[in-house]
């Protein structure tokens, strides 16, 4: 809906807050030129939001501000604010900032009517001199209420609204409401307030199971588009972040059909190819079904093609996981020496799933990550309430999608859960675009890590279950056997090798053997042939021998007769004669 | 009866607004029934000394400061109950 209203935040001007996901979730910052009133109860961080959008201003947009201070000191402001790095000293002493202390003490006394004129006066020199484009009045409801009435705190109120509109000058009022955001303290006059200003934002701060909670919510904002929903929010080490739910206007990140290494070769096989760049990956699995590992081994693959890679641990301190993976033959030591690898222990982050969120995303923002590994995500489920933990596995995977970052978690199951209450907890499963499981078999008195493929979007996926192994070498799959429909594992599969390979060696040597005699009895037909065909020869010989002899013993006797005849003198005898 | 004191007021006015004009009026009666020929009121015009303004921190119009005797006070708006004012200023109203 709210992308439809999009082309208007082109028409109207936006100051930037640099709040990381409030200028996002309005389309670039508060109405420029224009007033934005921000409410809510004690705590809710109405004047660090206030002071970060006039630090900003002044250190990125080159607009100069003040800030109006009717509550505390502005010494205290400072001090508070020193942690958040926003060098407030220095930008006062370049003249960017400047703080007015218009805190009326406690002693004073109020006799009558009376108007802002004064102080007006008095901020219009300070912004002419220092040329002052934004300027927010912190804790209005203070000076209002010593008005005697709704009919002069109107007036002021409008009065001060002019004054701001006839200066073009970007202006932030906040006002205290009641804890739960919903009255404002004391009088009406700020929903005339909410009526007047081109912007209002409710801020609100409680406890959900007690955890702490804080959420914005915009209220309206004239001309543009903005997140209607109420968006969780945190006070961190930069000051205000917000977390975006959906940002207005952004166009869906195109799906990257490109594939990223699991780390596991045969893994990569069973899914196509590996994990889909910027996918989000679930691993499920009870402790010990090597979760860790197996993400690690992403996070390592990762790290070899140069990628950047975030490693958030929660089970242990990070120095003792990358001991751990060495015995398998992941080495991330080095990857985190030249820098390419950040682990974080998540261990020290306490509060809401919200604060993980946010931690994750700035880590991430910082360490420019592509690749990210998250070990456990289900320890963020421990605290706050499913609603909120739900939408921040949401948020996470979106948020992590249009970054085209590609997000691996593991999740840790309870003994007691179902396989197929494997993601519940988070809902993730649901979420996620590839959810590899892991658990024991037991079969003949041994456990066997299985791994199977739930589900993969857009991947042709094995549907086998692999037998997961964990080596020094690292990590590998190995087929698995069925017999009998029953998958093996383990020794049964080492063993149905063997006999295979046994067999295999029966069949060889017999197929030699018989081949040896055959050639024994080629050989013989051969020997025989020759010897026969010798016979042959020998009688060829013979039989020409004796029809030589025949023709030579007829000649000698012919011959002979002659001679005979010659020496007896006998009449020749004519042939036929005898 | 020993010396009384003498008074020394400032007060901040926005121009000639309305509620500036009373304030003056206000404060101009009331010295003169309190505080006969022992006040001195020194008047400043936010609208032509602003910066003066920001110095001393005045940022409601009109305020009334009283400077002598110590301690100073400070009162906003247009001094019209006089009680209320005369209180903040440790005087006891006349029970005439």
């Amino acid at each position: 809906m709210t992308s439809l209203r999009a082309p208007l935040i082109k028409g109207l001007a936006k100051a930037p807050t640099g709040i990381a996901g409030f200028d996002e979730a309005t389309g670039g910052g508060l109405p420029h030129g224009r007033t934005t009133l921000v409410v809510g109860g004690p705590g809710s961080g109405k004047t660090v939001l206030a002071l970060q959008f006039l630090t900003h201003g002044a250190h990125a947009c080159k607009e100069p501000g003040i800030f109006v201070a009717f509550e505390e000191s502005t010494n205290n402001i400072v001090v508070n604010a020193e942690s958040f790095g926003w060098e407030l000293a220095a930008l006062t002493r370049q003249k960017k900032l400047f703080f007015v202390d218009a805190h009326p003490g406690s002693d004073i006394v109020s006799s009558g009517n009376f108007d802002l004129g004064g102080m007006l006066a008095a901020l219009e020199l300070q912004v002419k001199t220092m040329k002052a484009r934004r300027i927010v009045f912190d804790a209005l409801d203070v000076v209002l209420a010593l008005l005697p009435d709704l009919a002069s705190q109107r007036r002021e109120l409008y009065r001060l609204h002019d004054w701001l509109l006839a200066h073009q000058l970007t202006g932030v009022l906040s006002a205290k409401t009641s804890v739960d955001g919903t009255r404002d303290m004391g009088s009406r006059i700020f929903d005339v307030a909410q009526f007047m200003v081109d912007c209002a934002l409710i801020l609100n701060h409680r406890a959900v199971l007690g955890v702490s909670q804080r959420n914005l919510r915009v209220l309206k904002y004239r001309g543009s588009g903005f997140d209607e929903n109420e968006a969780p929010f945190l006070i961190g080490k930069q000051g205000v972040e917000v977390a975006v739910t959906r940002a207005p206007g952004r166009v869906s990140v195109k799906a990257s059909s490109e594939r990223v290494s699991s780390g596991v070769e045969r893994l990569d096989t069973m899914l196509g190819g590996g994990y889909f760049r910027g996918a989000s990956v679930l691993i499920t699995g009870f402790s010990g079904t090597a979760k860790t590992t197996l993400s690690a081994a992403f996070a390592e693959a990762a790290c070899q093609r140069g990628e950047r890679t975030l490693f958030v641990t929660f089970d242990s301190e990070y120095s003792e996981v990358i001991r751990n993976l060495l015995s398998v033959g992941i080495r991330l030591d080095r990857y985190v020496k030249s820098g390419i690898l950040r682990m974080i222990s998540a261990r020290t982050i306490a509060g809401s799933a919200e604060t993980y969120l946010v931690r994750v995303k700035a880590f991430a923002k910082e360490h420019q990550a592509r690749c990210i590994v998250i070990d456990p995500i289900s320890l963020w489920a421990s605290p706050g309430s499913d609603m909120t933990t739900q939408s921040v596995a949401d948020r996470l995977i979106h948020w992590s999608k249009g970054d085209g970052t590609t997000l691996v978690c593991t999740n840790l199951l309870d003994e007691l859960s179902s396989e197929m209450e494997g993601g519940s907890q988070l809902q993730i499963s649901a979420l996620a675009d590839t959810w590899i499981h892991l658990n024991y078999v037991v079969q003949a008195g041994e456990r066997n890590r299985g791994l199977s493929i739930v589900k993969s979007r857009g991947t042709a996926h094995s549907n086998q279950v692999r037998e997961l192994i964990l080596s020094d070498q690292g990590v590998t799959l190995a087929d698995t056997y069925t017999a009998g429909g029953e998958v093996l594992m383990g020794t049964l599969r080492w063993q149905k090798e063997s006999a295979e390979r046994m067999a295999n060696v029966a069949t060889d040597v017999d197929e030699k053997r018989k081949r040896v005699e055959l050639d024994t009895d080629e050989a013989a037909l051969a020997v025989r042939i020759k010897s026969l065909q010798t016979e042959l020869l020998a009688k060829q010989v013979e039989k020409d021998l004796l029809a030589r002899t025949t023709e030579r013993s007829q000649g000698e006797l012919s011959k002979g007769r002659t001679q005979m005849k010659e020496s007896r003198g006998a009449d020749a005898v004519k042939p036929g004669q005898r | 009866m020993s010396r009384r004191p003498q008074f020394k007021f400032r007060l901040y006015l926005a121009g000639d607004a309305l509620n500036s004009t009373q304030a003056l009026a206000n404060l101009r009666a009331l010295c003169r029934t309190y505080l006969p020929d022992r006040h001195v009121i020194e008047i400043v015009d936010v609208f032509k000394e602003p910066k003066r303004a920001l110095e001393d921190g005045i940022f409601m119009t009109p305020t009334l400061v009283k400077l002598a005797p110590l301690p100073t006070r400070k009162i906003v708006g247009t001094l019209n109950h006089t009680a209320t004012v005369l209180t903040a200023l440790g005087l006891e109203p006349v029970t005439s």
